[in-house]
């Protein structure tokens, strides 16, 4: 029997663990700034470099934007929580232990039982949520010059911890999944949700068992800095374990790291050990408790979440829903869109622009809407400048990669290139005789009525101009100078 | 002759400088004086600076005799030294914090330099507060001004003896089973530990955050009152602090009991407390009748359970609460590691004392999986009980009367090899933790020559009666007048 048999007859059981970084200004336990690249540990206070006799004090904010997030995700969100102490020794962490949200019966965690919803086609994935709680991140260890630093700028950051239950049954819906609660989570206003950068972070728990069994040995996979990775070390996983199982051998459970440049997910060096991290309620901090009229507030000031947007994209600017299912695909792409229309009011050329050479850019350059440098207002200019008929749309194309590129203002660029569009007369005139003069032979066709030859002559005027002629002028000149209709 | 100014209660020198019979540059000499003069045989202190005191007496020398002065405007405070002080060492008794100077105040301290004390030294205290002796100071022990022979009880035993022998005129401990009551009973002291989240923690070392709680020591009633009056109250900083509004204590003493309903803890005057111990506290429950006070035994049928519930959720606490002293960022580290554990490990071995060693494996073991619902657990839900023993109780009385400690003041190395008899020092006073209400100690009488402590406990915010009644004890009675040999020599 084959790896590829073992494979097809064992079900493959997954679940998440994702962590992602609350939006907030500030830690969640002290004031201190929540900001990326400051100078190593000027972002502390006695808090949260956990000095003798400091008290954490927890930050409302990270508490509402998890209770929106459990909102988001249908969760029983717990009218009395509890934050939990989790015990261990590690530098990043100065105060041997971090304030975290366990699950225990008569202690529960800040939201539970909640559902993730989304579709594959005509099929609907209903993923279940088992719990979201709140806890502290870590500093970071720097090592060099054969010595360790800590920086502990990063650490009390607020971070929401999702927990799926083992509901997913292929890396790709697990990468489905992800996607889904990524894009929920940032039209929630929750977190940037930004993989690369870290403010969001998935593990995932992968095992396989015959259908119908209680679950096999399951390993942790972690390290997966992309949605594209999460399905791909996952597929490495399942490919791994059926090839053990096939042999007879057992899966190992443990905690795999993925290796994104040799695609496959290897074993910890450290050796396993139980680790016992002697969970017990944090006393420092009272119960957090979340009544119906904090929670009715906090639903009334829920933006906008995906469906509702494609919606309006449909029908207020009558949109396809196609535009308008792909604008809203990510949060930063659909507000991108609509600052552009709030300066340029065609919603559908806003659309063609953003979907066409806008994302066609992105896409080779690898980049999201958000870490190009082109603003909303500088793609309205240029649309501006079409429409006013001083740029052609090949012209507004380069223009527009530059400003892709630089973060350059249209009108900068289009004089220093000299792109604007060419619509005096006399001098498309002069151009479009001497492209009759050197193609007779099109010339004829369209002066016997063959209609399709006068593209041809259009190009060739677009051509010596570099694409500055205004077309529909080029057009009339040529009919006029040929007597076509 | 007049009793010195290192002697005067806190409300008498504010008397004297409103009259200009003192000035707080005197009363800061006075007690700097008696400080030199007997430090060598006390060692109250860990640490003082004789400069700082000057120096803070003369912000208030022009300004401390009028009418608007804040209420401790030249008053000269100690603070244990688990209490954070920005600047000045605080160690918390343990090696492993030698050098550690905050680079913050405790709130009570910036409450403290705000209503205008003298904030003269960190007085020494049993390591990390785990102690009933400040024996356990890495530091060398503290001696009871009464019997220099003798413990002057603990953890706070720094702070109670500064006060008794003149050292300081207020002085702040933590009490987390009666590290303040149990000290001011064997220096003849009142000590106060208020209401769990009467008085904000932010600044103080953790021992047991769910127990610990600072309170004050006094010469008197009226100054105990007068010192929480100003420590009291919400903090931001504290989550576990309460909002609930601080009344002018020692303006509310009336001293009055008549009609008051008080329990006399049955369990706390069994066979094992002493028979001096328990003919004060006799006594002392007869004066209060004699005031009209209604005085009825009561039980707190789970009380013999307090002792060793607390030394599970204690050291629980405490495990976690001292895993940050490990060498990474400040305090002591070892010289010898090439790695990582080792470093934590040899750290903690040479910074640690052992009864911190003891409760951290004692507390770490309770939180261990497959321990925790046996141990832990299972002392929390005592722990419930105990409470609820004491809402049954305040349903019938409006406080509870008792012994401190079930003898007095013991001899220096009698309990360091026999960790439960130290052990058994708190076991009238852990209960009350327990169950987070107010008790205070206040001299009610000596046995064999030391003082004993009457202990008053009251319901949960309701530190106006506990004081109200130990003031009318006092004022029935003089012991709170009695100075120890040493200061009156000292005079």
């Amino acid at each position: 029997m084959t790896i590829a048999d073992t494979a097809a007859r064992f079900e493959t059981v997954i679940g998440l663990e994702v962590h992602v970084q609350l939006s907030t200004a500030t830690k969640m336990f002290c004031g201190c700034a929540v900001a990326f690249a400051a100078p190593p540990n000027t972002l502390t206070c006695p808090v949260c470099l956990g000095l003798p006799g400091s008290l954490p004090v927890l930050n409302r904010r990270a508490v509402e934007l998890g209770l929106r997030a459990a909102l988001v995700l249908g969760c029983q969100i717990e009218p009395e929580s509890q934050f939990h102490r989790k015990n261990y020794y590690y530098p990043d962490l100065p105060k041997n232990y971090q304030i975290s949200q366990y699950q225990y019966a008569d202690h529960p965690p800040l939201a539970t039982a909640g559902v993730l919803v989304f579709e594959v086609g005509e099929t609907v994935h209903r993923i279940g949520i088992r719990r979201v709680h709140l806890e502290e991140d870590t500093g970071k260890l720097v090592h060099g010059e054969g010595r360790s630093f800590v920086d502990y700028n990063r650490c009390g950051t607020p971070l929401m911890e999702v927990v799926t239950e083992p509901d997913l049954r292929s890396p790709e819906e697990a990468r489905l999944c992800l996607a889904r609660l990524r894009v929920l989570l940032q039209y929630a206003g929750v977190t940037t949700g930004r993989m690369e950068e870290g403010t969001l972070r998935c593990d995932a728990n992968l095992s396989l068992r015959l259908p119908g069994t209680a679950h096999g040995i399951r390993t942790e996979v972690k390290n997966m800095n992309s949605l594209r990775s999460v399905e791909r070390a996952l597929r490495f996983e399942q490919a791994r374990q059926a090839a053990l199982l096939a042999r007879g051998e057992a899966v190992v459970q443990e905690t795999r790291h993925w290796d994104e440049h040799r695609q496959v997910t290897f074993a910890s060096r450290e050796k396993e050990e139980a680790q016992d991290y002697r969970y017990f309620p944090e006393p420092d901090l009272v119960p957090l408790r979340v009544d119906e009229a904090w929670i009715a507030r906090i639903r009334a000031d829920l933006p906008e979440l995906p469906e509702a947007r494609r919606r309006r994209y449909v029908e207020a600017y009558g949109l396809p829903e196609h535009d308008a299912g792909l604008l809203t695909a990510t949060r930063p792409m659909a507000d991108f869109f609509e600052e552009t229309v709030r300066h340029f009011p065609q919603p559908k050329v806003v659309s063609n622009w953003l979907l066409g050479d806008v994302a066609a850019y992105l896409n080779a350059a690898g980049l999201e809407i958000e870490e190009a440098p082109l603003a909303p207002a500088a793609l309205a200019e240029l649309l501006a400048l079409i429409d006013a008929g001083t740029l052609s749309g090949r012209s507004a194309k380069e223009a527009l990669e530059e400003m892709l590129r630089t973060g350059r203002g249209a009108g900068e660029i289009v004089r220093e290139r000299g792109l604007v569009q060419i619509s005096d007369e006399a001098q498309l005139r002069a151009v479009v005789d001497e492209v009759i003069a050197d193609h007779p032979a099109a010339a004829g066709d369209v002066r016997a009525g063959k209609g399709r030859a006068i593209a041809f002559l259009v190009g060739q005027v677009m051509q010596k101009t570099r694409g500055r002629a205004n077309p529909g002028l080029v057009n009339r000149l040529l009919r006029e100078r040929l007597g076509a209709g | 002759m007049p009793a010195s100014l290192a002697d005067r209660p806190a409300w008498e020198l504010r008397a004297l400088y409103r009259r200009k019979a003192a000035s707080p540059r005197e009363a800061a000499r006075a007690v700097l004086d008696r400080l030199e003069a007997l430090e060598h045989r006390i060692h109250a202190y860990l640490f003082w600076d004789a400069d700082a005191v000057v120096a803070q007496a003369a912000r208030w020398e022009s300004r401390a005799h009028r009418e608007d002065a804040p209420p401790l405007a030249g008053v000269p405070v100690a603070l244990k030294d688990n209490i954070c002080t920005r600047g000045w060492p605080t160690t918390a008794g343990s090696r492993i914090l030698d050098g550690f100077r905050p680079p913050y105040d405790a709130t009570v301290v910036a409450r403290l330099r705000r209503a205008g004390a003298i904030l003269v030294g960190k007085t020494n205290c049993d390591e990390f507060a785990m102690g009933s002796s400040t024996e356990n100071s890495a530091f060398g022990p503290t001696r009871n001004p009464w019997d220099l022979d003798r413990v002057p009880g603990g953890s706070s035993g720094g702070s109670a003896a500064a006060v008794a022998a003149g050292e300081a005129t207020l002085a702040l401990g933590s009490d987390t089973g009666g590290s303040i009551r149990e000290p001011a009973a064997f220096c003849g002291v009142v000590g106060l530990k208020p209401t769990y989240g009467r008085v904000s923690r932010y600044g103080l070392i953790a021992f047991a955050s769910s127990l610990d709680q600072i309170g004050p020591f006094a010469r008197d009633v009226r100054d105990a009152a007068l010192a929480l009056r100003v420590i009291a109250g919400r903090d931001p900083a504290d989550s576990t602090s309460a909002e609930i509004e601080v009344p002018p204590y020692d303006e509310q003493l009336a001293g009055e009991v008549k009609g008051l309903r008080l329990g006399i803890v049955r369990e706390f005057l069994s066979e094992g407390t002493d028979g001096g111990v328990a003919a004060a506290v006799r006594e002392a429950v007869q004066t209060l009748r004699g005031l009209g006070a209604v005085c009825e035994e009561v039980s707190l049928p789970h009380a013999p359970y307090a002792l060793p519930a607390y030394y599970l959720v204690a050291p629980a606490e405490a495990s976690s609460n001292l895993a940050r002293y490990a060498g990474v960022h400040y305090g002591h580290r070892t010289a010898r590691a090439d790695d990582l554990y080792t470093m934590y490990a040899r750290t903690r071995r040479e910074g640690f004392g052992p009864e911190v060693k003891r409760r951290i494996m004692l507390g770490t073991y309770a939180l261990s999986a497959g321990y925790y619902d046996a141990f832990y657990l299972r002392a929390q839900r005592v722990r419930t009980l105990i409470r609820r023993d004491f809402e049954a109780a305040f349903a019938k009385f409006d406080a509870l009367l008792g012994p401190v400690a079930p003898t007095t003041a013991f001899r220096l190395g009698e309990r360091t090899q026999d960790p439960l008899q130290m052990y058994l020092a708190d076991v009238f006073t852990v209960p009350v933790n327990l169950a987070g209400v107010p008790g205070i100690s206040v001299p009610c009488g000596f046995a064999g020559g030391l003082p004993v402590g009457l202990q008053v406990i009251g319901r949960p915010f309701d530190e106006g009666t506990v004081l109200n009644i130990a003031y009318a004890l006092e004022r029935a009675t003089d012991f709170h007048a009695a100075r120890p040999p040493v200061a009156s020599a000292a005079r």
